[in-house]
């Protein structure tokens, strides 16, 4: 079996819909968390197909984006958790369902 | 490109993503997160970006995974499963998925081989991101110190 760069995209594509699960059907905020940086992992698979598969591979583009993705995405993972450990410390709890005191 | 160990890899990666993804106890649905991101890192290592796969090791599993199982300890409640699950999360996941499957499959640019390229070194990256990509590299800088500073003043004790 080749290898074509259309199975790289659907296993990209299979993993972003798994974190997309794990994002939208959880009530845990570090679910949720969890399921945002698969997404961002499948999007940096993504890029790395795309340039390994591209006519000009001697110009490194998609693995300078998949480098700032990954450093973008570990500063926004520190501040989220930060931020789950922050409501923890006043409310007590970490079910996102609890947390509508600006609802309506 | 192997075409047994891309097959291995997917099975491996994809497995431990639906793992954690559904699992009821969050320590093993952490763990299995780690797991995923190895198996992410062995497909960069087989489409020759070695030096992105091993950034991603360092960063997604030594520092996301241990930040997530230390949150996971800081914020222990008495029973320390997730006791909901949105059903309706499961139906939109699998109609993006059918989306993107739909898009994939249509598109005839995508059914390429893969041609065979130049090994990328460390010094070509390095020599790339000191001259064409020097302003994100600052911005990136300027944004992890913006990350610190702001996730301790979040979590710091307020005296007095």
């Amino acid at each position: 079996m080749t290898l074509t760069l259309q199975l790289f995209l659907i296993v990209s594509a299979a993993l972003f819909c798994i974190g997309l699960l794990a994002a939208l059907s959880r009530r845990h905020a570090i679910f949720i968390l969890i399921g945002i940086e698969m997404m961002l992992a499948a999007a940096n698979l993504n890029f790395i197909a795309f340039w390994r598969f591209s006519p000009e591979p001697h110009e490194p583009t998609g693995v300078m984006i998949a480098i700032f993705a990954i450093a973008i995405a570990a500063a926004e993972a520190a501040v989220g958790l930060a931020l789950v450990i922050s409501v923890y410390r006043h409310y007590r709890t970490t079910n996102v369902d609890q947390l509508d005191q600006l609802k309506g | 490109m192997n075409s047994v160990a891309f097959i291995v890899i997917a099975i491996l990666t994809l497995a431990a993503a639906l793992a954690a993804a559904t699992l009821q106890k969050l320590m093993h649905a952490a763990l299995s997160f780690a797991v995923t991101f190895v198996g992410i890192a062995a497909f960069f290592f087989l489409l020759g970006a070695e030096f992105v796969g091993l950034v991603q090791v360092f960063v997604y599993i030594g520092a996301v995974a241990v930040l997530i199982v230390f949150t996971i300890l800081l914020t222990r409640r008495d029973v320390e499963k997730d006791r909901g699950f949105n059903w309706s999360g499961v139906v939109v996941a699998i109609a993006v998925f059918g989306g993107l499957i739909w898009a994939i499959f249509k598109t005839q640019s995508v059914s390429v081989t893969a041609p065979a390229i130049p090994v990328l070194t460390v010094k070509r990256i390095g020599e790339v991101l000191m001259t064409n990509y020097v302003w994100p590299l600052q911005c990136v800088g300027l944004l992890l110190t913006a990350a610190l500073i702001g996730a301790l003043i979040l979590v710091m004790e307020e005296k007095g």
